[in-house]
């Protein structure tokens, strides 16, 4: 009989990788604590409509500029007071994050999938088609994101729909540079080879060999474009080019404050912590996933 | 008698492959011939050893035999139908590989299923409710345990690895496997078993093999015949028994001796000769081996040797003496 050899190769003892992931994810605190939040978010924009004690649009201008429960003034019928609007700042607050969410969850779908198709592109077949996609890269990198944002919002106007697709197309480079190059690490692997052997074309080959090998990377690339989108969102809005009032947007509130900023800190305290608390918690995520799908390469 | 040409499972008429590499801006590109006018033919049910150092062509000769590239000259055939005629698909039912690193070999991202269920799945072969049975079959061929079905490359031994890409490589039932060094990666433990399950396979499914190593000491375990490349060409092509007692080419002769170092940690060998491996874009006129012969005379570096026949054996020096079987310049007093 055949392989009767193999008596002597033990039964491997090592769990599976989905297993193996599963218990560095547990073990890994700032994963953790960083999901924690972005789930509290994610539940917050979700549920902003039963959550919110007011509409956050009705203006009430009797009880203007109302200061949060923890400051002299302040009453529980108002948790974080009001804006300069009268309109209730909680209320404002939990549907600022859906717009942020959002704007970050839009434009990373846009520019992940553009930029992980021609990184995946480049890096397999490279030559000319590399080079000509380095060149587009190039073109990309040398463009400031926050100028062509905002030259393109003003010839089109702002609005949520433009503020996602002008970031969509211009965030992508950072996908397809990460892609590109692990895609030039395994395409010459033995297994890419054995898939060619067996007759599979090369749109399968990329899809089915290629991506699951460089999916851990464009999770980590993911979540950090993700906060940097949120950060360009909340930067337009504050310089009144992104989302439009009467929007309940993080950075229009920054922006709504700023004139209150002497006597009513709390206007630009509160979404800014928010903010804070956000990008932190995408950026920890984003790191904790690295460090789980590649333990080596933490230093 | 001439075999009949369906009879032959795998033949090389005249192959080359030249690539062109780039030297630089405002320089004539190079050409590269990575195997140069190669002829050969695989008799069915026999072990081929192809041998050669490192960057000899062995691989880029794989890569023709799987149709994964098209020779720049001359035709591949199998059971006497060319490549060129036939698209991928058909060609990975006829011949498949198994490659030296069973680490790089399969996705990591895969299960022993999904990687063994793959050739099925691209070459939509039978029915999807029976690709399991076939996989069972397979892998219960390549003595590995069926518990390890649903196990990741990841939790498994080399070995384990090694038999996972045999039975890939086997599930369509292929006539011709290419084993591209399929043991160096492996513990010495492991390589003989990989080596016993290789020859039984071959029994069992009426395999023809050809394996390509750089060490001597597999291809003569293995193979029944043997061919020896230096820088493209196949230099000596002959038996077996008769590469190991009889050696007729003087590179033939210098890695035999080259393989008699007791140390397996040296990997290559290294071979006793004199110069350096030459640079592939700028070969020896002549012969190609005349720098670093030790039997080499003036008209080498003048005259490319012409192939010789000798019952069953194929040489390329023209300084050999099929009568006597000594080197012309031995004679001399």
């Amino acid at each position: 009989m055949i392989g009767v050899s193999n008596r002597t190769e033990p039964q491997s003892l090592t769990k599976g990788p989905g297993r193996q992931l599963f218990e560095r994810a547990v073990h890994h605190g700032g994963f953790i604590a960083g999901t924690a939040i972005v789930l509290v978010v994610f539940a917050a924009a979700i549920g902003a409509g039963v959550l919110s004690p007011y509409d956050p649009y009705i203006q009430d201008l009797g009880s203007r500029l109302i200061p949060p429960v923890w400051q002299d003034g302040g009453s529980w019928k108002h948790p974080l007071g009001t804006d300069h609007l009268g309109r209730d700042y909680i209320s404002r607050l939990l549907h600022g994050a859906r717009i942020s969410l959002l704007i970050g969850c839009v434009t990373v779908a846009i520019s992940g999938t553009l930029g992980t198709i021609l990184g995946l592109v480049a890096g397999y077949f490279g030559g000319r088609v590399d080079a000509a996609i380095m060149f587009l890269i190039t073109v990309r990198l040398s463009m400031p994101v926050v100028l062509v944002a905002l030259a393109i919002v003003a010839i089109f106007g702002g609005s949520l729909t433009i503020v996602m697709i002008v970031l969509g197309l211009l965030l992508w480079d950072r996908f397809a540079v990460v892609i590109r190059s692990s895609t030039q690490q395994i395409r010459d692997l033995d297994y890419i080879t054995s898939a060619r052997a067996l007759g599979c074309s090369t749109p399968r080959i990329i899809a089915s060999e290629v991506l699951p090998n460089v999916l851990n990377n464009l999770i980590v690339v993911a979540t950090l474009e993700m906060a940097h989108a949120i950060t360009l969102e909340a930067a337009l809005s504050f310089l009144g080019l992104g989302v439009q009032p009467p929007l309940p947007s993080w950075g229009l509130m920054v922006a709504e404050g700023k004139d209150m900023l002497l006597f009513d800190p709390w206007l630009i305290a509160i979404p800014g912590c928010a903010l804070f608390a956000l990008i932190f918690a995408i950026n920890l995520v984003g790191d904790g996933v690295r460090d789980i799908t590649a333990p080596e390469s933490r230093s | 008698m001439e075999p009949a040409a369906a009879q032959i499972p795998l033949e090389l008429k005249g192959v080359s492959k030249v690539y062109s590499v780039s030297r630089g801006y405002f320089k004539k590109d190079g050409q590269l011939h990575a195997v140069k006018k190669i002829d050969l033919k695989l008799k069915s049910g026999e072990v081929l050893g192809l041998v050669g150092e490192s960057g000899c062509g062995k691989s880029t000769l794989a890569k023709l035999l799987l149709g994964l590239i098209a020779p720049s000259v001359g035709e591949v055939r199998v059971h006497g139908q060319s490549y060129a005629s036939h698209d991928r698909i058909w060609i990975s039912e006829r011949i498949q590989p198994v490659f030296q690193d069973p680490h790089s070999s399969l996705n990591p991202r895969k299960s022993v299923r999904e990687i063994v269920t793959a050739p099925l799945r691209v070459h939509k072969s039978g029915d999807p409710e029976n690709w399991d049975k076939r996989v069972t079959e397979t892998l219960d061929l390549v003595g590995l345990p069926r518990r390890l079905m649903d196990s990741y490359p990841s939790q498994m031994s080399g070995g384990q690895r090694q038999r996972v890409a045999i039975a890939r490589a086997l599930i369509l039932r292929p006539r011709i496997v290419i084993c591209d060094e399929p043991t160096s990666a492996l513990d010495v433990s492991v390589q003989s078993q990989i080596l016993n399950l290789l020859m039984d396979l071959r029994k069992e499914l009426s395999l023809t093999y050809l394996v390509i190593s750089h060490d001597l000491s597999v291809i003569e375990h293995i193979a029944d015949r043997i061919a020896v490349m230096y820088l493209g060409r196949i230099v000596e092509e002959a038996p077996a028994r008769e590469i190991f007692s009889r050696p007729r080419h003087p590179y033939t002769k210098a890695l035999l001796e080259s393989v008699l170092s007791p140390n397996p940690e040296l990997g290559v060998p290294d071979v006793h000769l004199a110069g350096e491996f030459p640079n592939p874009l700028e070969p020896p006129t002549g012969c190609s081996f005349h720098p670093r012969c030790p039997m080499a005379q003036g008209d080498c570096s003048g005259t490319e040797p012409q192939e010789r026949i000798e019952g069953e054996a194929r040489i390329a020096c023209m300084h050999y003496d099929s009568g006597g079987g000594q080197f012309m310049a031995d004679a001399k007093p």
